[in-house]
């Protein structure tokens, strides 16, 4: 068994790396979020103050907040659209190939080139909004990156835009996976339009939903570049979330302790997201 | 009639979706003076390519770094890929459940999080930023990507192993003989997947790349943070993300299909 024993000889790098980079580091963050590190790393145990700290802390709080708010648009918009757009290519229409590409061409594009697109179109002095004026629409006004109530969604539509067309491949080929001969059957019992769409259709799309779901979620949980591009967290503070305020504490602010345990609970987010899935399955490879 | 509503809808949707690259392409090619002055939605008056020249004049330093940065880090990343999740399939050994779960959950993981861990060790062991520890991180930090290639083995038939076994084929040769020949769409999947992440890379090439030389992502945020809204250079700003998108909308161009099989599977199986 040479063959064997080699071929397990290669894993060792992806395990020792696995251990120290992944897990390891991990536990170091976990490990610096109950020291007292502030400007530099110490060894000082404090229990769960920083943590305490955190969830006292209103910027934190109101990052938090910040994330419900767009992750409740980030997640439901792309969804509703990606639906709409997939069920709408289903209808075998002509063009489909360029129509996806276009549909689909923003995932190509980085968080940073989406943000500064946007950070232009979104421009209260010159952007949409002055294109919508100078249509005859004087009193138009499209101001969302100035007003602190409304600076999360402005990251919502930049974000929606870029990530849409992926739902919409996703709904696409759970669309694509289902059998013919059922849908065939639904329509000789008289089912159609609507109706085929709520009970035969929908019912067998629950897999996509779940992969988008997964992709989306984290997603959410991870914007980080968009922010910094597009609003810098700003006006003021009222567009960070809690990606943002990790990497202004442990980088900007130097206190190590604090983004430590910020970026400790960003994992326990999503961990509490891919956790249930990375279980159920490795469970089902050992039976496949 | 309603397969023209049905056109309609779709071909607006199109339009919503290309607006803004097509906006930011048609403003690129205006004058400063004429964005300031001049509408939005006219069309250039003297269409020049000022603007990109002084993008290009700004930036292809970096677009070179990104280019040194992302070859190299794909071809590596994929290859070790390859390589783990080939062995990850195909050999069992004690514990491959938890290597399973744990790769998947690192898969997960954000990156932040080894942020501090990174900064500190390279300040102990007194490593600079450079072009060569910004690959090596990438390299690491991708190696979930095997997860992509295991899937892709799971239906590979193991009658082939065995006939080349029983030719007397070693682990090397069976990878390099039988499997990698038979595994060139999933190369192409993921060569193009990663390629488009390491390119549009921010975070890591903003802390660990090099000051002077930093990749193509930090220097155009750095590019558009510098101006102040309302007196921005908007032209410039534009043709300079334009130029950082080119790249991956290129590869897009060229294998679209291959790139949405590549992140329509990453998220159903990843």
């Amino acid at each position: 068994m040479n063959e064997r024993r080699t071929a397990l000889a290669c894993l060792i790098p992806l395990l020792l790396i696995g251990a120290v980079f992944f897990y390891g580091f991990l536990l170091w963050t976990g490990w610096l979020s109950l020291t007292r590190s502030n400007l530099l790393p110490s060894n000082d145990f404090v229990g769960l103050k920083q943590y305490e700290r955190l969830l006292l802390d209103p910027r934190w709080q109101a990052a938090l907040w910040n994330l419900l708010r767009f992750s409740f648009a980030f997640v439901l918009l792309p969804l509703a659209i990606g639906l709409g757009l997939a069920l709408l290519l289903d209808q075998r229409l002509r063009g489909e190939g360029l129509l996806r590409w276009v549909w689909l061409h923003p995932m190509a594009l980085s968080m940073v080139v989406t943000g500064s697109a946007w950070r232009w179109l979104m421009d209260p002095e010159q952007g949409i909004a002055e294109g919508v004026r100078s249509l005859g629409w004087t009193g138009f006004r499209w101001d969302w990156l100035a007003q602190e109530e409304m600076a999360v969604y402005a990251l919502v539509v930049a974000a929606v835009w870029q990530i849409s067309g992926f739902v919409m491949a996703l709904f696409l080929a759970g669309l694509r996976g289902i059998d013919e001969s059922m849908l065939q059957a639904a329509r000789l019992d008289g089912a159609a339009g609507w109706k085929l769409l709520r009970r035969v259709i929908l019912p067998q799309l629950g897999p996509s939903l779940f992969s988008a779901l997964l992709v989306l979620l984290p997603a959410a949980i991870k914007t980080f570049d968009l922010v910094v591009v597009l609003t810098e967290g700003g006006p003021g503070q009222a567009s960070e979330l809690p990606a943002f305020y990790m990497f202004q504490m442990a980088f900007e602010r130097s206190r190590l302790g604090l983004g430590a345990a910020s970026s400790m609970v960003l994992v326990m987010m999503v961990l509490s997201i891919a956790l249930p899935y990375a279980i159920v399955r490795s469970r089902r490879r050992v039976t496949a | 009639m309603k397969r023209l509503t049905l056109y309609l809808l779709a071909i607006a949707a199109a339009v919503v979706v290309a607006l803004p690259l097509l906006l930011m392409l048609m403003n690129s090619l205006k004058s400063g003076g004429e964005i300031q002055h001049g509408s939005f939605l006219a069309l250039p008056r003297e269409p020049g390519f000022a603007a990109w020249r002084q993008a290009w004049a700004q930036l292809s330093g970096s677009f070179g770094i990104s280019l040194m940065l992302a070859v190299p880090t794909v071809l590596l990343s994929a290859g070790l890929a390859a390589l783990n999740g080939f062995v990850l399939c195909k050999y069992r050994f004690r514990g491959e459940r938890w290597v399973g779960l744990l790769l998947v959950l690192a898969f997960f993981l954000p990156i932040k999080v080894y942020l501090l861990p990174l900064a500190i060790t390279m300040a102990r062991l007194g490593l600079d930023r450079s072009l060569g520890l910004l690959i090596a991180i990438h390299v690491i930090y991708s190696l979930p990507l095997a997860l992509f290639f295991r899937n892709h083995f799971l239906a590979f038939p193991d009658e082939l192993l065995q006939a080349a076994r029983l030719d007397g084929a070693g682990f090397w040769r069976l990878l390099w003989r039988v499997v990698l020949p038979l595994s060139r769409p999933i190369f192409v999947v993921v060569l193009i997947l990663q390629f488009t992440t390491i390119w549009n890379e921010y975070l890591f090439g903003l802390v660990f790349g090099p000051e002077d030389a930093r990749p193509i992502t930090a220097a155009l945020a750095q590019l558009s943070a510098q101006t102040e809204t309302g007196a921005r250079a908007y032209p410039l700003e534009m043709a300079a993300a334009l130029l950082a998108a080119a790249p991956t909308l290129i590869v897009y161009l060229l294998a679209g299909r291959h790139f949405t099989r590549g992140l329509v599977a990453g998220a159903v199986k990843g």
